[in-house]
């Protein structure tokens, strides 16, 4: 039994490792803010929420796939909520008596075992009910084939033979035995056999001969004996009881995985909640192959801000279609790091499925997603920064592909002007040529400088604004790289106003 | 041929009796340690008596030589390897089985061992058969086992083994079992329930899950309920079960006498060799010593201390080794220089050499040709023993006198520094006139002594030193050489170092 919430054709691995360039995302990109939006202090929804973000997908149907249940989730949050819940409860029930299963004697094992399938049942019986009363309210092919799951698996058929098995297991009539003779004859191979349900007609049952039977009884304080006896039945018990806790051990694993792949859903959930309060729009992406080259958005905010900050924040408007490089000069803090980082935000948030903070957002998917942000000094000295920051584009050139993405923020400038634009300049240029999109924020005036002047199609040049008075409208709009980079209105505003 | 004894040929001219005591010469030789290292985990077998007994023909030296060399094939070592185990798990169970209170059990157990028992036999057989044997001791046992295997009272023995098991492996039967009530009867044909309960739940399995089976103990062994159940099993199969009981009384008397002191006496050869190969694996080499009774002209290349290079195989370090040889008129080894450079351990050798060939053992050594004596004889030096009221120098004298007196010219002594505690002008006369009584019976005698005097008395002596490093005199290589005994070793050394010894200009100046 699947649930294929999370891929049509696979499980969702919640134990799956994180890309070599997990942890530089999550920094940059300041991606725990947006996982604690979405786990809501709960670690295993954090967890979830890390992994579905962190290891995204690259082919557009699979997103439409999880777009198109989330989308129902939003349409029914509480029935999606109650299933949740169920596998929550019927986890935390098997937690409370899973000692049992941990003892010597198969007999106690088989006892606990079938007190825990018993509540499972009870749990399974409220699935099938909810699948039953809501199943057709649901439009998306994922959850549409998983309540026709739950509706074929969990039918009446399979509750009856489960009685059946729970009530023979108590062995009310005795426990039958099979055996046979071993090395010095010694009794082997002990196995519980299932009571034959007597088919015969009446005829056939008075005629047939009765088998012979010998019988005896243990005397009474015959306690070796009687030792004896629960020895024999607990060997004879005892694969029927390993197969009953494994089922029990099954039934926890279906509800684990359902859990997990509800966990994304949930966190989905509860960040569509939180972004409602701040009256921040959201709307789900366009997806495209990625081999092509679009990013056109509306009202793009950085998510992690909006959550932070507790408010509405200004969005962007861009069209980068069949762009490849993107140079985003211009104004301290005019909000250059901050539109990098709803790049990189929305990238990942459309490929894992979510919707993306933006009034529409389209773009085509990347191979791998990976940021050069410029770093603080290394702390443990061991190397220069410039070093530093090489050794950490070695990194990436060793796993980057083409149709990859590419985000800088102010990388190379450990050193002079010059030396510095000629670094990124040569990098930029082999990226480009190998089919890599790049996004780069710089005060590298020649190196910037020296892209705009080559009038390449394939670039746009985007300038952070200065009003006039000095302040700063957080808005982004197309423009050539300048000299200058308003240090002095950053001086003035630290240092007040000159006389 | 009759076969009678893998040990030897004709029993009644070979080893009559086994040698119960440790023979005088074991401690003094360390040969007490190489024997309990080679009879390790085989305390069974009680092999330390054919360990004491040497032979006193070189044709039953022979003999065991041959066997050793087939032996040296892999696949009989390893086949009698086999049949040691089954036979072990035959002895086993046969003492288990008088253990057993109840009837059918003991039983049960009887006909397993005789059917282990005729396995043994049959694959022993076929792995002599599989084999190109060249020795007389295992061509001749393979004679007799073919033809007991293939004897009436065996294969009847075998078949009604078979059958009976056989048929045994098909009882089925039932037990109910309700509070302290227990009902068995045939088996009829029920399902097996676990796969019922694994596939009503199939649909859930997501992957692989902790095993609940309990380890339950497996020990073998019945009490009253377990022989209670057993007899009522016996009742639902009455025919089988008096066959059983009909087949245990006819056969009580197996395994057959000469093959059970085969697989005592095989395991002389196999303790040996397996001690041999461990010490082979680290480069050491072994031999089969050419054996004289007449010639004492011998020697031995790159022999070892058998004892030390157990200890040192087992520390991970090497041991040295040392070459010997006798010629002509000689007898005597003098072995003199520096002390803890192997001196004792070079008159240990020796005497291991020669009480090994004497057994009919390969030795250490890459070649060799050795004396087979009547006796070893050795003096080494005591502890002074307040019981026997002697002083040590008398002690000394009197325990040589008795080694004299019973010494043969066929005996070998090994004195390991004699007359240390009297004054050196005293012990140079003692030795003279001791060595003279020696070299009067015209025996083979190693000589452990700083006395260097002794090492020119006659053309029967010869001088060999123990040696040290010229780079560092400190250090000691272990070698003993042939060389005159002047008290000059460290300066010989030196010379060596420059390639000026006597040898080495010898070589060096071209005639």
């Amino acid at each position: 039994m699947k649930a294929f919430l999370m891929h049509r054709d696979r499980d969702f691995d919640l134990q799956q490792k994180l890309p070599p360039n997990g942890q530089a995302l999550t920094q940059d990109l300041e991606l725990n803010t947006l996982f604690n939006a979405m786990a809501l202090g709960d670690p295993f929804l954090f967890e979830a929420a890390k992994k579905a973000v962190l290891c995204g997908l690259n082919d557009p149907e699979a997103i439409r796939y999880r777009q198109g249940i989330l989308k129902d989730c939003l349409k029914h949050p509480l029935i999606v909520r109650d299933i949740y819940d169920i596998s929550l409860e019927s986890l935390e029930s098997k937690k409370k008596s899973w000692y049992g299963l941990y003892s010597q004697w198969p007999s106690s094992i088989l006892y606990n075992a079938v007190h825990i399938l018993e509540m499972s049942v009870r749990e399974l019986k409220k699935l099938r009910k909810i699948a039953d009363d809501h199943a057709d309210q649901f439009e998306s092919e994922g959850l549409a084939a998983f309540f026709a799951m739950l509706r074929r698996e969990l039918g009446d058929e399979f509750f009856d033979s489960v009685q059946d098995h729970l009530r023979e297991l108590k062995f009310r009539e005795g426990v039958l035995i099979s055996a046979e003779l071993g090395k010095g004859n010694e009794g082997t191979g002990y196995i519980l056999c299932k009571p034959p349900g007597d088919h015969r007609s009446w005829m056939k049952r008075i005629f047939a001969k009765k088998p012979t039977v010998y019988a005896f009884h243990i005397a009474e304080r015959d306690d070796s004996g009687m030792r004896t006896l629960s020895e024999l039945k607990d060997t004879g018990i005892n694969l029927v009881a390993n197969a009953l806790a494994k089922s029990a051990d099954h039934i926890e694993s279906f509800f684990t995985l359902l859990r997990a792949e509800l966990a994304f859903y949930i966190g989905c959930l509860n960040l569509h909640g939180r972004l409602a309060q701040l009256g921040e729009p959201i709307s789900f992406p366009l997806p495209l192959a990625s081999r092509e080259r679009r990013h056109d958005f509306r009202g793009l905010y950085d998510v992690c801000l909006a959550l932070t900050m507790k408010q509405k924040i200004v969005g962007n408007d861009v069209g980068a279609d069949n762009k490849d490089l993107v140079m985003i000069t211009g104004a301290n803090q005019g909000g250059k790091s901050t539109f990098l980082r709803g790049i990189g935000l929305a990238q990942l948030m459309m490929q894992c499925g979510l919707f993306v903070p933006a009034e529409s957002f389209s773009s085509n998917v990347c191979e791998g997603l990976f940021t050069h942000y410029k770093r603080e000094e290394d702390a443990t000295m061991k190397s220069g920064k410039l070093d530093e920051e090489l050794g950490r584009m070695s990194d990436i050139a060793d796993r980057i592909t083409s149709n990859s993405m590419i985000l800088f923020n102010e990388s190379f400038a450990a050193t002079n002007e010059r030396e510095g634009s000629e670094i990124a300049r040569q990098i930029v240029c082999a990226l480009l040529e190998k089919g890599i999109k790049v996004f780069f924020v710089t005060h590298l005036y020649e190196f910037a400088r020296g892209f705009n002047d080559r009038k390449m199609g394939n670039a746009i040049f985007l300038r952070a604004e200065r009003q006039t008075d000095g302040g700063r409208t957080f808005k982004l709009f197309e423009g050539e790289p300048l000299q200058t980079s308003y240090g002095e209105d950053l001086y003035r505003k630290i240092f007040g106003t000159e006389k | 041929m009759i076969f009678k004894s893998i040990l030897v040929e004709r029993n009644e001219e070979g080893i009559k009796k086994e040698t119960l005591e440790m023979p005088d010469c074991f401690a003094d030789l360390n040969l007490d340690q190489i024997i309990d290292a080679i009879t390790a985990g085989r305390q069974e077998y009680d092999l330390k008596p054919l360990f004491y007994t040497a032979l006193n023909d070189i044709d039953t030296i022979k003999y065991r030589h041959e066997i050793f060399q087939d032996l040296e094939n892999e696949t009989l070592f390893e086949g009698i390897s086999a049949f040691a185990q089954e036979m072990r798990t035959v002895r086993s169970h046969l003492s288990l089985i008088e253990k057993l209170h109840y009837k059918f059990h003991r039983e049960g157990w009887f006909l397993a061992t005789v059917d282990i028992y005729c396995d043994a036999v049959n694959g022993l057989v076929h792995d002599l058969t599989r084999v190109d044997l060249k020795s007389r001791g295992f061509s001749a046992f393979r004679e007799y086992l073919t033809e007991y295997a293939s004897s009436g009272p065996f294969t009847s023995l075998q078949m009604e083994t078979k059958r009976l098991k056989a048929g045994l492996a098909t009882v089925k039967y039932c037990l109910i079992i309700k509070g302290d009530g227990v009902k068995v009867r045939k088996y009829e044909a029920e399902i097996d329930y676990s796969p019922e309960v694994e596939k009503t739940f199939e649909k859930f399995k997501q992957g692989a899950v902790k095993d609940y089976r309990a380890k339950l103990s497996t020990g073998s062994g019945m009490n009253h309920v377990g022989a209670q159940i057993l007899d009522y099993v016996a009742k639902l199969h009455p025919d089988l079960f008096s066959d059983l009981d009909d087949y245990c009384v006819k056969n009580g008397n197996f395994p057959d006498e000469t093959i059970s002191r085969f697989d005592r006496e095989i395991q002389f050869y196999m303790a040996y060799l397996g001690h041999v190969a461990a010490l082979k694996r680290k480069g050491l080499k072994f031999c089969y010593p050419q054996m004289s009774d007449t010639s004492k002209e011998i020697h031995d290349d790159e022999g070892f201390d058998l004892a030390l290079a157990h200890i040192l195989r087992a520390k991970g370090s090497f041991v040295v080794c040392n070459d010997f040889y006798l010629k002509d008129k000689e007898r005597i080894l003098v072995v003199s220089g520096p002390n803890q450079g192997g001196k004792t351990t070079f008159a240990r050798t020796f005497g291991q050499l020669h009480y090994l060939a004497a057994l009919g053992c390969p030795v250490p050594g890459r070649e060799a040709r050795l004396f087979l004596c009547d006796r070893i004889f050795t003096h080494f030096e005591k502890e002074e023993d307040i019981q026997n009221l002697r002083g040590k120098l008398q002690d000394d004298m009197v325990r040589i006198h008795h080694i004299l007196d019973q010494a043969s010219p066929n005996s070998i002594i090994i004195m390991n520094e004699i007359f240390t505690s009297t004054t050196l002008k005293d012990a140079v006369s003692l030795g003279k006139r001791i060595l003279g009584q020696i070299m009067r019976l015209d025996l083979l005698c190693v000589c452990v002594t700083f006395i260097e005097e002794w090492a020119s008395l006659s053309d029967q002596t010869v001088s060999m030193v123990s040696t040290v490093f010229p780079e560092n005199p400190a250090l000691r290589t272990y070698k003993i050489v042939r060389r005159s005994a002047d008290g000059l070793s460290y300066a010989i050394s030196i010379a060596e170092k420059y390639r000026l010894t006597y040898d080495c200009l010898k070589e060096r100046i071209k005639s």
